[in-house]
């Protein structure tokens, strides 16, 4: 497995990529740990003739928990998610959905930013982002701008990202409540045969509020606005949680892999979801 | 379209430089260019481990990194970790506990089992066993190979107490 | 001099047999200093690569190379064409067929060899492969042998004869122009009417799934044609150097004293380097070419997609027994998926393997076996997965029949198993199917084993769950796993055992040295398996010369004598006799040196760990170490100078190792996630060489066997697409998956061997498959399942679940 010989980029600042991005259109692409990328092109399946290093950017890595705000850099890696006390206080779903993503050595690789902006509908944390409402900081040659992470994926690898743009970093408001990051695959090293990430909040034995999203159960995450509603102002019983995963099975549409056909996913989409639920609900 | 670029990385404490094409993978780099054949090719889409060096204080599988991605990068392969005359305490513990077979994915077990020792100075059974999931060993079945790394995990301990 | 050491503390400086002794090959390895293949590297070497076939079937119309002839240090791009002069666009098979080297006009599965390029480097090898231009015309796709079995399409056109006629082939008659062969062993009316007449019969279809041996080392290969001296040496990934050789020589002309092939360390084998591949071919036929060594290793999807899948094995059995639950009767019939070619690596008179080991370690006094082999559109192979010929298909075969006629006959199955057991006093037992088991005390293991285990209290706690489960209170069933296999390995006599004509003995030349150490080579080749260590330890207690002064060496065809190589567990019952007889052979000159030294009658001195002692006067001795000099420095009246021996090993029948297992899972109902709570293996491999080894093969062959049995699978679309084809979809357990086993073992030597070894490196596999399969089959029986085939992966055992209703 050899890839096809491209043109190699490391600019030091973000000016430096975008001249090449704006140069070279959709031949050139950003490359950040390369661990979906970088198989891709040897595997000749992504064609790729200018391939920019982000690693010497500077200002693109590093978590910052800001009171009740968080912003991790997009070239911050899995690794040092895992490791960040900060962050562990602050969204410790970040620090439970991390250490179920890849294996170790990927995940010294792996950075968020490839992990959201790639558009792979198997990656973790896009569901994640959009559980937690994040927003992606975009860069590209008209400025900054910011995006939903529940506006931003569009379909399987295609996202509201210009070609020109580079996403730089991601935000979202510190966790609070409950969580959950459930997922179940084959074996370690495997995209999520489903994966559910839950937020919510009680008071006084009600939930105040829910956020779920699920992963690699369509070709895009699916953020439930209506599987969370269906938890709100409930106690989270049995007949709520069914009514959550009822919401849920309503907006995914999972296909046949190799990791089963259809049925099986719903039914494992179900299962996971309301472990996830009841999961988070006992830690809220 | 793509000319040759201008490298200089650290190899076991050995600088190199020389001129490659960008695409260039790691693992071919270290294995044909600097001969240095311990990281071997097992599966070559980062899952099996075999490649595994240390990358600027990462475990890293080298079958996935573009040698210009490496440019100006300290790297340490299973050679660099002792010598005949100095084992590593792993390499010791694999050859006590008879943690390997037919030896094709023990340089990337003990250069990442190294790394996880350094993180994780006592590490429990599970906690091996998790930190090693990103190697794959089709002999073992790795009960050896955990019972190794804690094995060598207590001797390293034990000397570090001895020393102070 | 030291104090006189005890005859105890001189057998443990030996470092002799059944001592756990640490591994010579292991510094080596730990340093990153193995040499395998892919680490060769010799003067102006090119590098191949192949063009490959996008359809599972398909006519090449046309296939242009010029593009990537003009690339930049492209060397040579060979297709059929190119070789046909030679006649070497096809090539021999293990089964007696033959296989396209490159596609001859049409391409049988994918991922086919249809041109090879050869290049300055890898890199550029990769790139001229894209500007290979093949213009393909698809054809219909076969992918089910049933289907295959029925159709118009003819895959073979080569098979053919004139006007539509069907030549015989290898094995005899073929049915139709999709089958290969059909093989019949034992009483086809007998058993019918056994069956016929039985109390009880239990039917089933048992469909063990394709897959991979998968060693974490791909096949390769240097080809290195000497002109000047018409020498070829041939590095490659191969478990038998010696039927190698003799291979290429016969395909290739070159004289076969003139072929050098060298099998450095190999990363793993487990069958899938027993093979001769095109890529072995075209690098031999670039190296003539280009005069320069050539150097080919597969990349991991080559790897899956094409070269020595296993198993796909549908299995129709039917079981009949007494209603006390006594077998009476077995048959078996079999279609045998075999892909595009016949490579199938089996004994020459053994088309379908040792299969018919399939009446297990039961006393089944009537028994038919019957397999046809079918040609489909996937790759060809049908190698011994980590396991002798065909043994693991037989043994799971038989036990998945044992449970279901348990369950038939409304019996706990490990009763079933015990009342069937064929009786330690019935050995050596001749079985229905034709095989004389050599010994076993199939009892006192499974006793030990159930004990050990608390099987009662078990199947109690099992009782509870089922309860619990229907009063809701939990998601999870308990399956327990039980197996009771016996092998059949160390292929084999002569008299019947042959691959392309070679004879199955091995081999084992020793030379002593003047200063007491050794050297011995064999016909084997070590895949991780520590021949270096272990075959050190027979010579030492047979030779009584310190291991660690006894250098064993494989490999080199140029100095070890001949072998047919590792695999089916060959080694310690074929050539780890071989040694000992080697050794018995130094020995015997050595006791009559030490007469002669000792000034006693050769019948005055008797052999005493590491020395001749005159007997009744044991302070009158002399080492070995002594001997051997005096082999080589005094002139002794009718004996020759020197020490050495060589013999080659022609085995009097099989070895029979056997074992009995457990497991204990936990299954998520809702999720089809399995967990297994325990595993205990107890394996009797007769003599133990080194206990330390023996526990890692058995480690290791249980996890390739929880591999095979949870989720490892080769599997196709319709239109012949692999769909496993990278270690994201094809299954390798991490430590993480995996747990700890506890290993036992009972000791029934092997009566014919000359040290009681049976050979051990395959028993956890072949036992270890049925075992994971049975606890999850077990798991379900309370709810009235009978059989579902593997691989269990989470899906298909959601599946069963969702079928007997248990999802509300």
């Amino acid at each position: 497995m050899i890839p096809a010989a491209f043109e190699y980029h490391r600019p030091k600042d973000l000016e430096g990529v975008l001249s090449v991005l704006v140069e070279h259109g959709d031949d050139a692409r950003v490359l950040a740990g390369g661990h979906s990328l970088i198989p891709m092109m040897k595997l000749r399946m992504a064609d790729v003739e200018h391939l920019i290093d982000l690693q010497d950017v500077a200002g693109m890595s590093g978590i910052a928990v800001d009171g009740g705000s968080v912003r991790i850099g997009a070239m911050t890696t899995q690794n040092d998610i895992i490791t960040s006390d900060a962050l562990a206080g602050a969204a410790p779903i970040m620090h439970e959905a991390a250490l179920q993503i890849a294996d170790p050595q990927v995940r010294y690789m792996g950075t968020v930013g490839g992990n959201v902006a790639n558009g792979d509908p198997g990656n973790d944390m896009p569901g994640l982002m959009q559980c937690l409402d994040a927003t992606f900081t975009l860069v590209g040659p008209d400025g900054e701008r910011t995006v939903a992470a529940r506006e931003f994926y569009e379909a399987a690898y295609m996202t509201d990202r210009d070609d020109a743009e580079v996403l730089t970093a991601v935000s979202f408001a510190a966790q609070a409540g409950g969580y959950a990051y459930e997922k179940q695959k084959r074996k370690i090293g495997d995209y999520a045969t489903a994966a559910a990430a839950v937020l919510l909040t009680k008071e006084g034995g009600v939930c105040t509020s829910a956020s779920i999203a699920m992963t690699n159960l369509s070709d895009t995450p699916i953020w439930s606005e209506a599987a969370g509603a269906a938890l709100a102002g409930t106690s989270v019983d049995d007949a709520a949680i069914s009514a959550a995963v009822g919401a849920m099975l309503g907006d995914i549409d999972p296909t046949e892999d190799n990791r089963g056909p259809i049925e099986f996913k719903r039914h494992a989409a179900s299962v996971v979801l309301g472990r996830a639920i009841a999961r988070a609900w006992s830690r809220a | 379209m793509s000319g040759k670029k201008h490298i200089t990385m650290t190899v076991n404490g050995e600088a190199q430089e020389f001129l490659a094409e960008p695409r260039e993978l790691l693992i071919h780099t270290l294995r044909e260019r600097l001969n240095i054949t311990g990281p071997h090719i097992g599966c070559e889409t980062s899952h099996c481990g075999a490649c595994t060096v240390t990358l600027d204080g990462k475990s890293v599988k080298s079958c996935t990194v573009f040698v210009a991605q490496a440019d100006g990068a300290d790297i340490t392969t299973i050679e660099g970790l002792g010598n005949p005359d100095s084992l590593h305490v792993l390499q010791e513990a694999f050859k006590e506990h008879h943690g390997l077979q037919c030896g094709f994915c023990t340089p990337g077990m003990i250069t990442r089992a190294s790394k996880l020792l350094e993180e994780n100075p006592s590490p429990t059974e599970e906690e091996v066993r998790f930190g090693m999931a990103g190697n794959i060993c089709r002999c073992t079945g790795y009960q050896n190979i955990v019972k190794s790394i804690l094995a060598a995990a207590t001797e390293m301990n034990a000397a570090k107490e001895a020393a102070e | 001099m030291n104090k006189e050491l005890t005859r105890e503390e001189r057998t443990d400086a030996l470092g002799g047999m059944g001592c756990k002794r640490k591994r010579v090959e292991d510094a080596r390895f730990t340093q990153g200093k193995g040499n395998y293949v892919d680490d060769i590297k010799l003067p102006g070497m090119l590098h191949g690569d192949f063009v490959r076939s996008p359809y599972a079937h398909a006519k090449v119309v046309s296939i242009n190379t010029d593009a990537a002839m003009a690339l930049d240090g492209v060397v040579a791009v060979l297709t059929a064409a190119d070789l046909a002069p030679l006649g070497l666009h096809w090539m021999p098979t293990l089964a007696g067929d033959k296989q396209m080297v490159l596609a001859d006009g049409k391409v049988l599965f994918q991922g086919q060899e249809v041109a090879y390029v050869v290049a300055k480097d890898r890199y550029i090898a990769a790139d001229a492969v894209e500007l290979v231009e093949v213009e393909y015309e698809e054809l219909p796709v076969l992918t089910d042998p049933f289907a295959a079995m029925e159709s118009d399409v003819v895959l073979r056109e080569d098979l053919m004869g004139e006007g539509g006629a069907l030549p015989d082939g290898a094995h005899g008659p073929r049915k139709h122009h999709n089958h290969i062969f059909t093989w019949e062993v034992g009483e086809k009316e007998a058993t019918q009417q056994v069956l016929d007449e039985a109390d009880v019969v239990a039917e089933e279809m048992v469909y063990y799934h394709r897959t991979h041996p998968c060693p974490l080392e791909t096949c390769g290969c240097v080809a290195s044609m000497d002109k000047v001296n018409g020498k070829l040496t041939l590095h490659g990934t191969f478990q038998a150097p010696h039927a190698i050789r003799t291979v290429v020589s016969l395909i290739s002309g070159i004289e076969e004293h003139n072929i050098r092939v060298i099998s450095p360390d190999i990363g793993g084998g487990f069958g899938n380097k027993v093979g001769a591949y095109p890529g072995y071919v075209c690098s031999v036929v670039a190296s003539i070419v280009t005069g320069v060594p050539v150097k080919w290793v597969e990349d991991r999807m080559e790897n899956l997609m094409t070269t020595a899948f296993a198993r796909d094995y549908h299995m129709h059995g039917k079981i009949s027994a007494t209603k006390e639950g006594k077998i009476t009767g077995l048959w078996c019939h079999t279609t045998a998926d075999h892909g595009g070619f016949d490579a199938c690596a089996d004994p020459t008179k053994f088309p379908a393997g040792f299969m018919n080991i399939c009446t297990g370690s039961y006393d089944i006094p009537t028994a038919y076996l019957a397999v046809d082999g079918v040609y489909t559109n996937k790759a060809p192979g049908g190698v011994s997965y980590r396991c002798s010929f065909r043994v693991t298909e037989a043994a799971y075969f038989i036990e998945r029949m044992v449970e279901i006629l348990a369950i038939e006959l409304n019996m706990d199955a490990a009763e079933l198993r015990r009342i069937n057991f064929i009786k330690k006093d019935q050995f050596p037992y001749q079985s229905a199917l034709g095989w004389e088991y050599d010994s076993g005390d199939y009892h006192t293991a499974w006793d030990k084993a159930l004990k050990a285990v608390d099987y009662d209290g078990l199947r109690a706690e099992q009782a509870q769950r089922v309860e619990d489960f229907k009063a809701g209170k939990t998601r999870k069933l308990m399956g327990i796993g039980l197996t009771h296999f016996t092998e059949i390995v160390g292929a084999g006599p002569v008299k019947n055992c042959d691959i392309l004509g070679l004879g199955m003995f091995d081999s084992c030349e020793i030379r002593i040295h003047p200063t007491g150490s050794a050297i011995a080579r064999l016909g084997t080749i070590s895949q991780g398996q520590g021949h270096a260590t272990t075959f050190a330890q027979i010579l030492a207690t047979e030779i009584g010369l310190p291991a660690d002064s006894i250098t064993i060496e494989e490999g080199d065809t140029d100095t070890a004598p001949y072998g047919l190589g590792t695999y089916g567990s060959r080694s310690t019952p074929v050539a780890g006799a071989a040694t000992a007889m080697a050794g018995r052979k130094i020995r015997a000159k050595a006791q009559m040196i030490a007469a002669y030294l000792l000034e006693v009658h050769d019948d005055d001195v008797e052999f005493d760990v590491d020395r001749f002692v005159v007997k009744g006067a044991p302070e009158k001795f002399k080492t070995m170490k002594e001997i051997a000099f005096a082999a080589y420095n005094q002139a002794i009246p009718g004996i020759e100078p020197g020490l050495e021996a060589v013999s080659y090993y022609d085995p009097p029948n099989m070895t029979y190792p056997f074992g009995a297992y457990v497991c204990v899972m936990d299954i998520d109902v809702d999720t089809g996630v399995t967990d297994i709570r325990r595993f205990y293996a107890l394996d009797d491999c007769g003599t133990r060489i080194n206990p330390m080894i023996i526990e890692g093969q058995v480690h290791g062959g249980l996890t390739e066997a929880l591999a095979v049995a949870l989720g490892q699978e080769i599997a196709y679309d319709d239109m012949g697409n692999v769909k496993t084809g990278t270690l994201m979809d094809f299954f390798l357990p991490t430590a993480w998956e995996v747990p700890n086993y506890e290993t036992d073992h009972t000791v029934t030597p092997s009566p014919h061997h000359p040290i009681g070894a049976k050979g051990v490196g395959e028993s956890p596999h072949v036992g270890g498959v049925p075992c994971f399969s049975n606890a999850v089959n077990d798991a379900f029986r309370a709810f009235g399942l009978r059989h579902t085939h593997m691989p269990h992966d989470h899906w298909r055992i959601w599946k069963t679940a969702n079928e007997l209703g248990l999802h509300g």
